[in-house]
């Protein structure tokens, strides 16, 4: 299961690094909707930092949507599911390696839209080095419900517009723990529980994926 | 005694409701335990009734018949059916649910939206059984629309308790348990009592109506669509031979 994984990821970041989609649309997208978040706040309110962190969450979940929506289209492109198929591989390890792929990504992106936080929306520095962990992991438990929502939307009618549905509603926990405990770093305050929220959510995801995202490659 | 019951199932429900509202609007003193109190407290008779099938009953079972689904020994379209059937009525139930508590919100906060943990997270259940309707429109081919719709059913089974406490722990306004306190007691008693528990009884019992109505109309239209591509099929062979 982890030598598939290990092969799905390289694949799928070989592919991103060679069509360089992530660095020309995606990045630019995120750069873009975080100027245009500090626009729509106006002057008087785009330089708070007590708005930033729920303005970079916002932002990396419409950026998120497009990367999982390209992942999963990676799966669909004309012969690929037949060849995953004759090749046999664990259907775990495929999510597991989808799930790795699409998380690095995010992270990525994470890292250079909490960048443009401290640059555009004036969060400090500090504080934002110190939510950093939370940060990466609500980015991977969205990893890991990206891959899933991506599949079930793959093949069917009008997935670009199918799996915003599908998806933000489940992105609504992580967008709330994620906000509070960016909250929690730049001004301080409890942070366990969100901590819980992002942990529970990243499991339940593996979990869920790991068991029956088989299912969904019968599809 | 299945038939019996079957056929007992409506009279019974619609007697039930009929006695949840004589009772809620003409017998029961107006209420002061609700936040907001009087004949607002009547809203007590429906909202929390409405609230529990839709968040638990039917949620649960599109989770049970999704999980049957996918248990390969389990598995047949009876199961398919009854999952989005129950996800069609869960709709009904989550926008009542979110109209009442609207209506009990507007003279009790002043507005008819107010990020209240219970509305938000109703709202955000609802938007997800909205999805998974949506999932299943997006695929004509019954098989994969099963196999799909029985895999997001887990997932909102998982996203429930998440959605749930992230909410709860942002913030909440609303009234805390009223009737079953959270150290067991009841503090309802007499003719209000009554009232709410047959008001449970008697939406419970709605959901299940509805539910067995929807799911025969389902059975009924797959049996019609068959009939029709199979003569469809005689009408092209007879044209090719």
């Amino acid at each position: 299961m982890i030598r598939v994984a290990w092969l799905v990821a390289r694949k799928d970041l070989a592919i991103e690094a060679r069509s360089r989609v992530l660095l020309w649309q995606v990045l630019p997208f995120g750069a873009l909707s975080l100027l245009l978040s500090g626009l729509a706040l106006g002057p008087n309110d785009a330089g708070k930092s007590t708005s930033a962190p729920g303005l970079f969450y916002l932002v990396t979940l419409f950026t998120a949507l497009l990367m999982i929506h390209r992942a999963s289209e990676l799966e669909h492109t004309s012969g690929t599911r037949e060849s995953v198929a004759t090749l046999g591989l664990d259907p775990a390890g495929v999510f597991l390696g989808k799930t790795l792929a699409l998380t690095l990504e995010l992270w990525v992106t994470g890292i250079v839209l909490l960048a443009g936080s401290v640059l555009i929306l004036h969060t400090a520095l500090i504080g934002t080095v110190h939510a950093l962990p939370s940060v990466l992991v609500t980015l991977g438990a969205m990893g890991a419900a990206g891959t899933m929502y991506g599949a079930l939307t793959a093949g069917v009618d009008g997935p670009a517009t199918l799996l915003p549905i599908l998806t933000l509603p489940a992105f609504a926990p992580l967008l709330v723990a994620g906000e509070r405990s960016f909250s929690a770093a730049l001004h301080g305050g409890a942070l366990w529980e969100w901590w819980v929220i992002v942990v529970v959510a990243l499991v339940g995801y593996l979990a869920v994926g790991v068991l029956l995202y088989g299912v969904l490659e019968e599809s | 005694m299945m038939k019996i019951t079957q056929r007992l199932l409506g009279p019974v429900t619609l007697a039930l409701l009929a006695f949840t509202v004589v009772m809620g609007l003409w017998i029961t003193p107006p209420d002061t335990l609700l936040d907001g109190g009087g004949n607002y407290g009547r809203l007590l008779y429906v909202h929390p009734a409405l609230a529990w099938v839709a968040l638990y009953v039917s949620f649960g079972t599109t989770t049970i018949a999704s999980g049957l689904y996918l248990w390969r020994r389990t598995r047949s379209m009876t199961m398919d059916r009854i999952a989005s059937c129950a996800m069609e009525v869960t709709t009904l139930f989550i926008a009542l649910t979110l109209i009442t508590g609207s209506i009990w919100g507007r003279p009790t906060w002043g507005v008819w939206w107010a990020w209240d943990a219970r509305l938000t997270s109703t709202a955000i259940l609802g938007v997800l059984a909205l999805g998974y309707l949506a999932l299943r429109r997006a695929n004509d081919d019954p098989a994969d629309r099963a196999r799909r719709s029985a895999v997001y059913g887990i997932l909102i089974a998982v996203n429930i308790p998440i959605i749930h406490f992230s909410v709860v722990w942002w913030k909440t306004l609303h009234q805390q348990a009223t009737v079953l306190t959270a150290t067991g007691q009841v503090s309802v008693h007499g003719s209000l009592l009554l009232t709410l528990l047959v008001s449970f009884v008697a939406f419970t019992l709605l959901f299940a109506w509805l539910l067995r109505a929807r799911y025969r109309l389902e059975v009924s239209r797959d049996t019609a669509r068959a009939t029709q591509q199979a003569s469809a099929l005689a009408q092209r062979q007879r044209e090719g031979a």
